[in-house]
């Protein structure tokens, strides 16, 4: 039995991971920033679980020369989940402490990976909509152009430059993924170990 | 001001025969590096927002200080068809008068807002000096946003000066008249009876700025020129300088140049306040508009006031004191400790320097010469700190640079010179080109001056600049006084012609308006969405309630307007961006075109005068698709029953778009 339950350090890292995801539900997970000739002093908009803010209302200004749709918080279903996935995995991790068994830590891990994968392939799935879905009456058109922003990183479209990073909140979600993976490497090391 | 143009003109001649050399040309004035210091790279800024006054335009022009780009020009007393300012409904309150409208005014002097002193960098206040007026501006948004008239007054040019705490704008008349409840229709033989000099003081609302006129003083009718607050310890009185103590009204340039001495006159406003408050003055009955811009309307309105409170020379009697002052004094300038102030006789050669502290002990010994209309002369000597001697030709104006220094410009003699208050001595002295009048030096004139540039500002031009016609740009020069010598930088031309300006750090207007938010927005017609967007019919008036975002109207096209409507288009702007403006105009406007910030509405008036198909279009370049943001009116003949309907965009259907039909009330 005594193989099963977690190292006193896992134990606390756990409930540390708790803690970030619920402070993760309170700030932006992620940030689109865009720069163009004549905005030099840059266009944000943030993703928070539950909304969108920044200046995306002049992002959806500009976006109707290409014909994209505007970008409206209300289209999102995933504003009314997130939040409370996040908070269900703050929970699964204060759990795994408490009950202190090496199954749960797996499970969590395993959860944790499948969500956080399917959160990005969600957020590649908008992006490509909001990219190649465009009007075609719009007043600018470019044969073969799709206006998709990247996933992670900088990619230039048209005369924007586009960036794409998390922010404080996609940065913990990075964080407890790679605190979980570890946390499991270790407890599974010390059980073969023995 | 032309005729003294001449007169300067002719004395530099003058001088040019007596002398019988030439005088020194710039290009040896110019240092080696001048051009590296007023140097702005692309992407820098200047140090300094330099508030030049408009002279005959009637506006304030804005120049970036060292590299005398010009920023902006800001409509204040003038119609400006750039942005429609005064032609717009919103804005042609700002331009009525007890007079009526109008549209112009000959703009002088300006005074940043302080606080201890100290310019604050909230507010710029302009004089008009033709129908007096003063104007207060925003430099959050760089707006006209309030005028008052004052009464009793004709030239106004002694304004408007501040006191240290913006407590009080001052509007001394230029010209002596009768009194408003006096009538005017009376012989000019009847001048030393009937006509007075009127000082206003308007109190300035702390928080809001807003004016108000608090109080006036009938003065003896002599004419009242510069003027300048006291500060710390002489924090409660106001100085002005006064010319014609002989009370001439014909050919003044010799009937009033006969007395060797004018006055400054010294006037406790803190006293007068109380007075007023103690009930004194006489209630005069007048006529004065004060307009008022409101920021979340978008719109000014005008009020027509009544009444005014004046006190007496007989009231002021323990608060209002005459100083002798050589010949036709001009400017009368405080410097930066409070304790001295110099007036400028223009037609004097010694510059007279007053000390606060003596005057006070001559008043308090009750060392007077004599009375001048009932106000008590202080002896000339009892009051004065010093001369400056041999300074140059025609001294006009001082500026102050906080280390004990004063700097005057010489008319006459066409430079500036810098001299030592405490001991008078003249220290350097810099040819300018030509004919300086006012200087100025960042903060020059309050209890902190910023002290690293002076500009001058000239009336004379003469190879300065390509030249362009019979009429020259005039010109302002900039000099780096941070040394023991003054240094000529550069020179730019600026708007004919430029009286006093004044300037503060850059820095300091960090904190501007970007766009108006369109949910604060609460003029009457604003349009705060495309599908708001509509044509309303109420007998022959049409409210258009127009929309613009990038790059279109709604709605752009309108038919169902007859010959003898009155047609007015409310724009608002959609934008929440800054620097999108978009502009708005239609053929045969006989007003202006408008042009709208971002979240601000505006209307134009439009009153065709024949059937017809009317463009309208954007008037600033606002996007790749600029060139497609435009509409047509249809106009029918009058009385013809033509529908009213107007398009709202719908792209699926090019070639017809939906159409609504007008709403009639």
């Amino acid at each position: 039995m005594k193989n099963n339950s977690l190292k006193k350090i896992t134990r606390i890292a756990l409930v540390f991971c708790g803690c970030a995801l619920i402070v993760s539900i309170f700030v932006p997970l992620w940030s689109i920033y865009l720069t163009a000739p004549q905005y030099p002093e840059g266009l944000a908009m943030y993703l928070w679980p539950n909304k969108i803010t920044g200046e995306y209302e002049i992002i959806n200004g500009l976006n109707h020369y290409i014909g994209m749709k505007t970008i409206q918080p209300e289209d999102f279903w995933e504003f009314k989940v997130l939040p409370y996935a996040l908070a269900f995995f703050a929970l699964l991790c204060f759990l795994t402490a408490l009950f202190n068994r090496k199954l749960w830590l797996f499970i969590t891990l395993v959860l944790f990976l499948i969500f956080g994968v399917a959160f990005m392939v969600d957020f590649w799935l908008w992006e490509y909509d909001y990219g190649h879905d465009l009007d075609p009456t719009a007043p600018i058109v470019v044969p073969g152009m799709s206006y998709q922003p990247p996933l992670l990183g900088y990619k230039q479209l048209l005369n924007f430059g586009a960036y794409s990073y998390p922010n404080v909140g996609g940065g913990i979600m990075f964080g407890v993924a790679l605190i979980l993976a570890i946390l499991a490497w270790v407890e599974y090391r010390k059980t073969s170990a023995t | 001001m032309k005729s003294l143009k001449f007169f300067g003109l002719g004395s530099v001649m003058a001088l040019l025969l007596v002398s019988g050399c030439k005088p020194k040309g710039t290009e040896t004035a110019v240092t080696g590096d001048a051009a590296e210091r007023v140097y702005v790279a692309p992407g820098k800024y200047d140090e300094y927002y330099n508030f030049v006054s408009g002279g005959f335009n009637g506006q304030v022009n804005v120049y970036g200080l060292p590299s005398g780009r010009l920023l902006k020009v800001l409509p204040v007393f003038s119609q400006n068809p750039e942005n429609g300012y005064g032609y717009s409904e919103e804005t042609k309150p700002m331009l009525e008068t007890s007079h009526g409208f109008i549209p112009w005014d000959d703009q002088h002097h300006l005074s940043l807002s302080q606080t201890n002193g100290e310019v604050d960098g909230r507010w710029l206040f302009a004089n008009a000096n033709n129908t007096p007026r003063v104007a207060r501006l925003d430099l959050k948004t760089f707006k006209t946003v309030e005028i008052l008239e004052i009464p009793n007054s004709a030239g106004n040019h002694s304004s408007p000066f501040l006191t240290e705490n913006t407590e009080y704008v001052v509007a001394g008349t230029r010209f002596a008249v009768p009194t408003d409840d006096q009538s005017g229709d009376v012989p000019i033989e009847s001048f030393k009876s009937n006509f007075k000099g009127v000082l206003s003081f308007i109190g300035i609302d702390k928080q809001s700025g807003e004016m108000d006129l608090s109080f006036q003083i009938e003065a003896p009718g002599i004419n009242f020129d510069l003027s300048h607050a006291g500060k710390k310890k002489s924090g409660d009185w106001f100085f002005f300088s006064c010319y014609n103590s002989e009370k001439a009204n014909t050919l003044l340039e010799v009937n009033a140049s006969q007395n060797d001495k004018d006055f400054i006159m010294a006037v406790n406003w803190k006293k007068a306040a109380e007075l007023v408050k103690a009930g004194k003055g006489r209630k005069v009955t007048t006529e004065y508009a004060h307009n008022k811009f409101d920021e979340s309307t978008h719109t000014a309105t005008s009020t027509m006031k009544k009444e005014v409170i004046v006190l007496s020379v007989e009231d002021m009697k323990d608060a209002m004191f005459m100083i002798p002052c050589p010949k036709s004094p001009h400017g009368c300038d405080v410097d930066p400790t409070g304790e001295y102030i110099v007036g400028s006789g223009k037609l004097a050669a010694l510059i007279p320097v007053f000390s606060f502290d003596k005057m006070i002990k001559a008043i308090a010994d009750k060392n007077f010469a004599g009375e001048f209309d009932g106000v008590k002369v202080i002896k000339y000597e009892a009051a004065l700190h010093g001369e400056v001697q041999k300074p140059g030709l025609g001294p006009l104006h001082t500026e102050f640079d906080g280390k004990g220094n004063a700097y005057t410009s010489m008319f006459v003699s066409s430079e500036v010179v810098k001299w030592n208050i405490k001991d008078l001595k003249v220290l350097d002295r810099q040819p300018t080109f030509y004919s300086v009048g006012h200087l100025m030096i960042p903060g020059g004139d309050s209890a902190k001056p910023f002290g690293k540039y002076l500009v001058a500002y000239n009336k004379i031009t003469k190879d300065r600049y390509l030249p362009t016609g019979p009429e020259l740009a005039q010109s302002a020069q900039l000099y780096d006084i941070s040394g023991d010598k003054m240094k000529l930088l550069l020179d730019f031309p600026t708007f004919g012609e430029p009286h006093y300006a004044q300037a503060l750090p850059g820095d300091m207007l960090k904190d501007q308006v970007k766009f108006f938010r369109i949910e604060d927005n609460k003029h009457p017609y604003a349009t705060k969405g495309e599908a708001e967007s509509k044509v309303v019919r109420e007998g022959n008036k049409v409210h258009v309630y127009m929309t613009s975002i990038r790059s279109h109207f709604a709605p752009d096209n309108i038919e169902g307007i007859r010959v003898g409507d009155e047609v007015y288009f409310h724009v608002t702007n959609l934008e929440q961006d800054w620097d999108i403006p978009h502009g708005f105009a239609i053929k045969g406007a006989q007003n202006a075109e408008l042009l709208i910030m971002p979240g601000e509405t505006c209307t134009l008036k439009w009153m065709p005068k024949k059937p017809g198909m009317y463009p309208m279009y954007c008037t600033d370049f606002c996007s790749a698709l600029h060139q497609e943001m435009q509409g047509y009116v249809r106009v029918s003949p009058a009385g013809s029953n033509t529908p009213l309907i107007y398009s709202l965009n719908n792209k699926k259907d090019n070639a017809q778009s939906p159409v609504k039909a007008g709403e009639t009330k």
